[in-house]
């Protein structure tokens, strides 16, 4: 009977053809392959972090020395510690972590108390390359123009050493 | 007539909106879309705040996992036949051009060459199971080395990533770096993900 009744209207209206045609499979379809693109895309690029390394000392004209006032030594060390002192002779060397009430706190106080202040980065064996790529980025975010990164040496031992920390 | 009544009252819901609109994002995603490469080794990169973009050309990828395993690979696909071609001459390696070919669609590879062309003679499946030791790179036999100095005379323009994982040793890292810089390759770039502050 409702056959009857649709084929009725549709003499009514004439030269219109009433095409149904049913889209859910269209959009199942559709669905699926954008779900399937939404699983493989990898949407955020990846992000770089670029370094510009200084060249071998033995081909620059000379190291560049640095005044002992204006250099801080940050010290990354195993478990996320950070040593941090000032200078070399009767270092005053004190922790911290990696934080924005720690650390960047620390940078950004050095930053205003020390004109041209150098900070020498020394990762030692045993702290991570995370622990790297978090303290470059806290240079970008405090601001820090000058920082090199630097091996960790033997005197570095002695000044953590000595300090009983 | 109960029955008529009930067919009637179905609610015909007119689905070309929905579709237009799927369609419209099948092609968003399909025409934004990267797909993730294959990685010779698993690394979860650290964040950082940094929003440079890595470039998608002319460049090589040293991978470092969390073990202090060295891996190595090179994007484009034609600069991975010629680099291989160019290793293969200098170390009097013999490769067939299956193994070429296999080494053409390996993203990456963390081996001693000896041992190279053994492992792109498996079959795909095998290769991907394969536990790579990763690439000799100490004083005694430095392959890396070889790598990157004959990755950067195949193409000049090729620039350096270090994709480290958080866990990866500082100690590999520093002896990288060093390696790099010995070699006058100043500029590098650091792989990282993109932090985001929990507000």
């Amino acid at each position: 009977m409702a056959k009857e009744d649709r084929r009725s209207i549709q003499k009514y209206s004439f030269g219109r053809k009433d095409i149904n045609i049913d889209m859910t499979p269209m959009t199942d379809l559709a669905f699926l392959l954008l779900t399937f693109f939404m699983l493989t895309t990898t949407l955020s690029k990846l992000q770089t972090m670029e370094i510009v390394m200084p060249l071998p000392a033995e081909e620059q004209d000379q190291e560049q020395a640095v005044k002992e006032s204006k250099a801080l030594t940050l010290v990354l060390a195993d478990d996320d510690k950070i040593y941090w002192y000032q200078g070399i002779t009767d270092a005053v060397v004190d922790t911290t972590s990696f934080g924005e009430n720690t650390l960047h706190k620390l940078l950004v106080e050095k930053n205003e108390s020390i004109e041209d202040m150098v900070i020498l980065i020394k990762p030692q064996d045993d702290s991570h390359f995370e622990n790297l790529v978090d303290i470059l980025d806290e240079m970008h975010l405090s601001h820090t123009n000058r920082y090199a990164i630097v091996d960790f040496t033997d005197e570095d031992q002695q000044i953590i050493d000595k300090s009983g920390l | 007539m109960p029955k008529l009544d009930y067919n009637r009252k179905m609610p015909r819901l007119d689905m070309n909106p929905m579709v237009d609109m799927a369609f419209l994002l099948v092609t968003f995603f399909m025409l934004t879309t990267q797909f993730k490469m294959d990685e010779p080794v698993e690394v979860s990169t650290p964040a950082s705040h940094s929003e440079i973009k890595l470039p998608e050309t002319d460049l090589m990828t040293i991978y470092v996992s969390d073990e202090g395993e060295v891996f190595f690979s090179v994007v484009d696909q034609l600069d991975r036949v010629n680099l291989l071609r160019r290793v293969a001459s200098r170390h009097e390696l013999e490769f067939s051009a299956e193994e070429t070919q296999a080494f053409k669609v390996t993203s990456g590879f963390g081996l001693p060459m000896n041992e190279l062309g053994a492992f792109l003679s498996l079959p795909v499946r095998e290769r991907k199971a394969f536990d790579q030791p990763g690439i000799p790179f100490d004083s005694t036999q430095n392959e890396l080395l070889e790598w990157v100095v004959m990755a950067r005379a195949t193409n000049p323009r090729i620039r350096v990533a270090i994709k480290g994982d958080r866990e990866a040793p500082y100690a590999v890292v520093k002896r990288l770096i060093k390696l790099l810089v010995d070699n006058k390759i100043t500029r590098f770039n650091l792989i990282t993900d993109l932090e985001r502050d929990a507000v």
